[in-house]
C-alpha cells in the first residue's frame, strides 16, 4: 500500500523562509518524521531537522504539524485524511536555526539554575529505604524526555518572550516538583520557584499538560501542588509573621 | 590557512551517553579541566533508549548473589571469549555505581523494604537487574546530566569530531565541526576519551538511533588504534517488525523477564526446542518448571525465553525460516495471556505505549510480534581493564565503542552498569594521564588544513551522487550478507561491495549552506560506517566458528581448540590497508577458573 502525501514543510533560517510543498511516496504505518527523512533522500538533502531515536524515548523531533505540537516520530500519518495537506512548522517560541530545527538552548541554561539534588545520609546498613508508593509521583515527573513541547507552548513565554528571564517554563516546574518531593533531598528550592522561577506567572490553562507525550499531569501534579507550597510559604499570615519573629 | 575556534583542555570527552558522561564526571571530579563533546543534544544520545535494566549484584531479591556469580553469568553469556579483568572489574563495581546514581537522584523501582528493586533477565541466574520500569536508560541518562551539570564541566553540543590529532604517536586533540554553524574547531587536549557508542547504523534494520556511525571505532582505527572482536554483533531476538517504518525498534528483554513467553504459529513455545548443551543443566527443560522460576528460583531452572539473546535471535530466524512465523515475518511475543493487564501497564508502560501509537496493538490483550534486530556491537577499540587505554597514548575509550567486556556476546543489563563502571575508569585514567604531562599539546596546522579539506571536499563535487543512496545500499549489504548467520562466499562478496561503496563515497557530492546540512553530516558519518563495516565483515570472514553473536553457516558451532583462546585483531596497516590477525586472549587467573569448574 503506498498513497501519496501532500508536505508543506517550512524552510528557511532565522532571516527569511517560506513554506515549501512536496508530494511523497507513503507507506502503510510510517509517521511523519519518515516522510521528512524521505525528502531528505529524495529531493532536498538539505532539509534540517533534528532526530536521534525515532521511538519516541528521546524528545529531539519536536515540531508543529498542522499546528498542533509533536514528536515527528509518533506521529501516524494515517491521523490525517489521505491527500489532506500536512504542514510541518518548526516550535514557535524558539529562535530558529534553520528549517525544522531551533535554538532551545533556553532550557539548558535553566536547567543549569536549579541547584543540585542534595541527599540526607544513608542508613546504618548503607541502603536509602524508600517507598514505592512515595517515589511514584517522583518517577512520574522523570519520564520526561525534554522535547521542550510543554516549554514551547506555554503562552507566558510564546507570546511573551520578554518574560524568558523570569520565568522557567513548565519543564522545571516538573524538575522542581521533582526534586520538592523526592524523599532523600534535603535543599530547599521554594524560593527559587517563587522568585527565579516564576512560578507565579502560571494561570494553570494546561496547555502543558495538553502536549505532553509522556502524559506525565505537568499542571495538576507538578504546578499547583508547587504553587500551593509556595503559598503555604510565602503568603500564608501566620507562617509569614512566625519567620518573622523566629526567623524562619 | 583555515578559520578555527581554538579550545584547550587536561581531557576531553567525545561522546555524552552513560559512559561519556560518567567518564567527565570522574575527570572533572580529579581536577581535570574537561570537555564533554557531543553529536547531539546533551541527554539525547542512545543510552535514553535503554529499557530493561542495569545489572548489579546488589543482593536486593536474591541474597545468593554476589559479584562472583555475576561474573561467571557475564562470562559465561559472552562464550568466554570476554577479557576476565574486564569482566571481573565490572562485576565487583557495578553495585557500587547503582548505589552512587540514586545518591545522585535515581529512582529505581523498590522492593517491600524500600531497597532498589532488581527484576529478572536473560542469562543472569539472579532477578539482578535494577530498573525503572521500562525505561532505566532515560534514568541513568537524567541522573548522569543533572549531576554533570554542576560540575564545571564545559559542553559541547551537536558539535562532531571529524578526526583525532596526533603529536608524534600521541593522541593531542579533535577537529570537529558546529551541527549548527558548520564553523570549525581544533580541541588540544592531553589526553582523549571515546564513548561514542555502537555501530547500528551500518544496518539496515537495527535498534539503534541515527548517531551510531561507529565514528569512535573509526577515529581510534584511523590513529592507529587495534580493534577486537568486531565479528561479535548482537542482533537482539526482539525488535518490532511491523509496521515498516517502526522495523528493528527494541521491544525490551523486560517483557520476556516478567513473564511474557515466545510462540510460534502454531501457538507453540519453542524456544524448548532450541536449549543448548551449553546451557543444558542451567535451563528448565518443561512448561511447568520454566513458569514455576519466576516465583522460586531455588527449585527450578530458568524458563528458556530468558536464554541468553544470541540464542534466542538465532532460534526465532530458525522458527521463521520453517515457515512458523507471523503474519509480518517475526514470532509471537506474548504477555497478555500470561499476565494482569494492571501489571503489564505498571511494569512495561513504554511498550504498552509505544505497541499502542505505532502499531495499534494493544500488549495487555495482544500478542507482539517481534523479530531479531541488530542492537549491540560486543567488538571495540582494545583497552586496557583497569585504566581504559587504548593502545594509542592519551586515547582512551569506554562503554559500546570498547570491545573486550562483553566477549561474544552481551548479556542484556550488562550495558548500562559497563557505562558506569569503565566510563569512569576512563575518566580517571585520563586525568592521571594529563596530570603526568609536561606540556600543553599545540595543534599541527597541516594535519588540520588536511583534515578540514577532506571534511569540505563533498562541497566541490555538487552534482555527483548523494550520500543517502551509498548509506542505504552498505545498510542492505551489512543486512544480507554480514547478518544474522554468516557463510564466507556472502562474507566475501560484501567486502567486495564496502569496496564499491568507499570508492562512491570518496567522490560523494553535497550541496547547499554547511549549515545543519544533514546530506554533508552524512558525507562526513559514512567515512566511519565504512571503516566499521569492513572490520566488521573482515573479521567475521576470519573467525571459521560459530561463538556468540558471531554465526557462521560454513562453521556451524564453536571450535574451542582453534578460536576459543583468540580475538580478532583489526588495524590500520603501513600502507593505509586494513590488517586482520590474531592474538591470545589474557590468561585467567586459577582462582577464577575455579568458578567455572562445577
Amino acid at each position: 500500500m503506498s498513497e501519496t502525501a501532500n508536505m508543506r514543510v517550512f524552510r528557511g533560517d532565522g532571516e527569511s523562509g517560506d513554506w515549501q510543498d512536496y508530494s511523497v511516496e507513503v507507506e502503510e504505518g510510517q509517521v511523519v518524521l519518515d516522510v521528512i527523512h524521505r525528502i531528505q533522500a529524495t529531493e532536498a538533502p538539505d532539509l534540517a531537522v533534528r532526530w536521534n531515536c525515532k521511538a519516541g524515548k528521546c524528545g529531539s523531533c519536536s515540531a508543529e504539524i498542522n499546528g498542533e505540537p509533536r514528536l515527528m516520530c509518533m506521529t501516524r500519518m494515517n491521523l490525517y485524511e489521505p491527500g489532506e495537506q500536512i504542514t510541518v512548522a518548526p516550535m514557535k517560541t524558539w529562535p530558529l536555526i534553520r528549517d525544522l530545527v531551533t535554538d532551545v538552548s533556553f532550557n539548558y541554561e535553566v536547567a543549569k539554575t536549579i541547584p543540585a539534588f542534595k541527599p540526607r545520609p544513608r542508613e546504618a546498613d548503607g541502603t536509602y529505604r524508600m517507598m514505592q508508593e512515595d517515589i511514584e509521583r517522583g518517577q512520574e515527573f522523570r519520564k520526561c524526555i525534554e522535547c521542550f513541547l510543554c516549554q514551547n507552548v506555554c503562552h507566558v513565554i510564546r507570546d511573551h518572550p520578554e518574560n524568558k528571564p523570569e520565568f522557567a517554563g513548565p519543564r522545571f516546574f516538573v524538575r522542581l516538583a521533582e526534586l520538592e518531593m523526592h524523599p532523600l533531598d534535603t535543599e530547599d528550592r521554594l524560593e527559587l520557584a517563587r522568585q527565579d522561577a516564576g512560578v507565579g506567572y502560571c494561570n494553570i490553562t494546561k496547555c502543558c499538560t495538553e502536549v505532553c507525550p509522556e502524559e506525565i499531569h505537568i499542571t495538576d501534579n507538578a504546578i499547583i501542588p508547587l504553587k500551593e507550597r509556595v503559598a503555604d510559604r510565602y503568603f500564608d499570615p501566620i507562617r509569614w509573621l512566625g519567620s518573622k519573629l523566629f526567623g524562619r | 590557512m583555515v578559520e578555527y575556534e581554538r579550545h584547550d583542555y587536561d581531557v576531553i570527552v567525545i561522546g555524552a551517553g552513560g559512559a561519556g558522561l560518567r567518564a567527565a564526571i570522574e575527570a572533572s571530579a580529579r581536577g581535570a579541566r574537561t570537555a564533554l563533546i557531543c553529536k547531539s543534544l546533551l541527554g539525547k544520545a542512545h543510552t535514553v533508549m535503554a529499557e530493561g535494566g542495569i545489572a548489579a549484584a546488589l543482593g536486593n531479591v536474591w541474597p545468593q548473589d554476589n559479584w562472583q556469580v555475576h561474573f561467571r553469568d557475564t562470562m559465561r553469556g559472552g562464550k568466554m571469549l570476554n577479557n576476565w579483568r574486564m569482566a571481573q572489574l565490572h562485576a565487583q563495581e557495578a553495585p557500587d555505581r547503582v548505589n552512587e546514581l540514586e545518591e545522585w537522584g535515581a529512582l529505581f523501582d523498590r522492593t517491600n523494604d524500600g531497597r532498589i528493586l532488581q527484576r529478572d533477565f536473560g542469562g543472569h541466574r539472579y532477578a539482578r537487574l535494577a530498573h525503572v520500569g521500562d525505561r532505566t536508560g532515560l534514568e541513568l541518562i537524567r541522573t548522569l546530566q543533572q549531576h554533570a551539570v554542576h560540575n564545571g564541566i564545559d559542553v559541547f553540543m551537536e558539535c562532531t569530531v571529524s578526526r583525532l590529532l596526533k603529536d608524534g604517536d600521541r593522541v593531542s586533540g579533535a577537529v570537529a565541526y558546529w551541527r549548527e554553524s558548520g564553523n570549525l574547531l581544533v580541541f588540544n587536549a592531553k589526553s582523549t576519551v571515546l564513548a561514542t557508542g555502537g555501530t547500528g547504523k551500518a544496518f539496515a534494520v537495527t535498534s539503534n538511533s541515527w548517531e551510531y556511525t561507529g565514528d569512535g571505532h573509526a577515529l581510534a582505527y584511523w590513529a592507529g588504534a587495534e580493534l577486537i572482536d568486531m565479528e561479535c554483533v548482537q542482533f537482539h531476538p526482539t525488535g518490532m517488525v511491523w509496521p515498516p517504518s517502526v522495523r528493528g525498534i527494541l521491544v525490551t528483554e523486560g517483557v520476556r523477564g516478567d513473564g511474557g513467553t515466545l510462540r510460534n504459529s502454531d501457538g507453540e513455545r519453542f524456544m524448548f526446542n532450541y536449549i543448548p548443551e551449553f546451557f543444558a543443566a542451567e535451563t528448565a527443560d518443561s512448561i511447568e518448571e520454566a513458569d514455576a522460576w519466576y516465583e522460586d528460583k531455588v527449585n527450578n531452572r530458568r524458563t528458556p525465553d530468558l536464554l541468553p539473546r544470541d540464542e534466542v535471535a538465532r532460534a526465532i530466524n530458525s522458527e521463521v525460516k520453517a515457515g512458523r512465523g507471523s503474519p509480518h515475518g517475526g514470532v509471537f511475543l506474548d504477555i497478555a495471556t500470561r499476565r494482569s493487564t494492571e501489571y503489564i501497564r505498571r511494569r512495561l508502560p513504554s511498550m504498552y505505549h509505544q505497541f499502542k501509537q505505532l502499531a495499534d496493538v494493544d500488549i495487555t490483550s495482544q500478542a507482539m510480534e517481534v523479530g531479531p534486530t541488530m542492537h549491540y556491537i560486543m567488538g571495540g577499540i582494545r583497552v586496557d581493564a583497569d585504566t581504559a587505554a587504548t593502545t594509542v597514548p592519551g586515547l582512551y575509550a569506554a562503554g559500546e565503542c570498547a570491545g573486550g567486556m562483553h566477549g561474544a556476546n552481551r548479556l542484556g543489563g550488562n550495558s548500562l552498569s559497563d557505562l558506569v563502571v569503565f566510563g569512569r575508569r576512563a575518566g580517571l585514567g585520563a586525568a592521571e594521564d594529563a596530570a603526568a604531562q609536561a606540556s600543553a599539546p599545540e595543534a599541527d596546522d597541516a594535519q588540520v588544513e588536511e583534515i578540514v579539506a577532506a571534511m569540505r571536499a563533498p562541497f566541490e563535487r555538487d552534482g555527483a551522487e548523494g550520500p543517502y543512496d551509498i548509506q542505504r545500499d552498505l545498510q542492505d549489504t551489512m543486512h544480507n550478507l554480514v547478518g544474522i548467520i554468516r557463510t564466507e562466499s556472502e562474507l566475501i562478496e560484501a567486502q567486495e561491495r564496502i569496496e564499491g561503496y568507499k570508492g562512491r563515497a570518496a567522490s560523494v557530492g553535497v550541496y547547499g549552506h554547511q549549515q545543519y546540512n544533514p546530506g554533508w553530516h552524512l558525507a562526513i558519518d559514512l567515512q566511519a560506517l565504512l571503516t566499521v563495516s569492513e572490520a566488521t565483515a573482515r573479521a567475521a570472514n576470519v573467525r571459521q566458528e560459530s561463538r556468540g553473536g558471531h554465526t557462521r553457516d560454513d562453521y556451524p558451532g564453536p571450535n574451542d581448540a582453534e578460536w576459543g583462546n583468540k580475538n580478532v585483531v583489526i588495524r590500520q596497516g603501513a600502507d593505509g590497508e586494513m590488517e586482520v590477525t590474531t592474538s591470545p586472549l589474557p590468561e585467567m587467573p586459577a582462582d577464577l577458573q575455579e568458578l567455572f569448574e562445577e
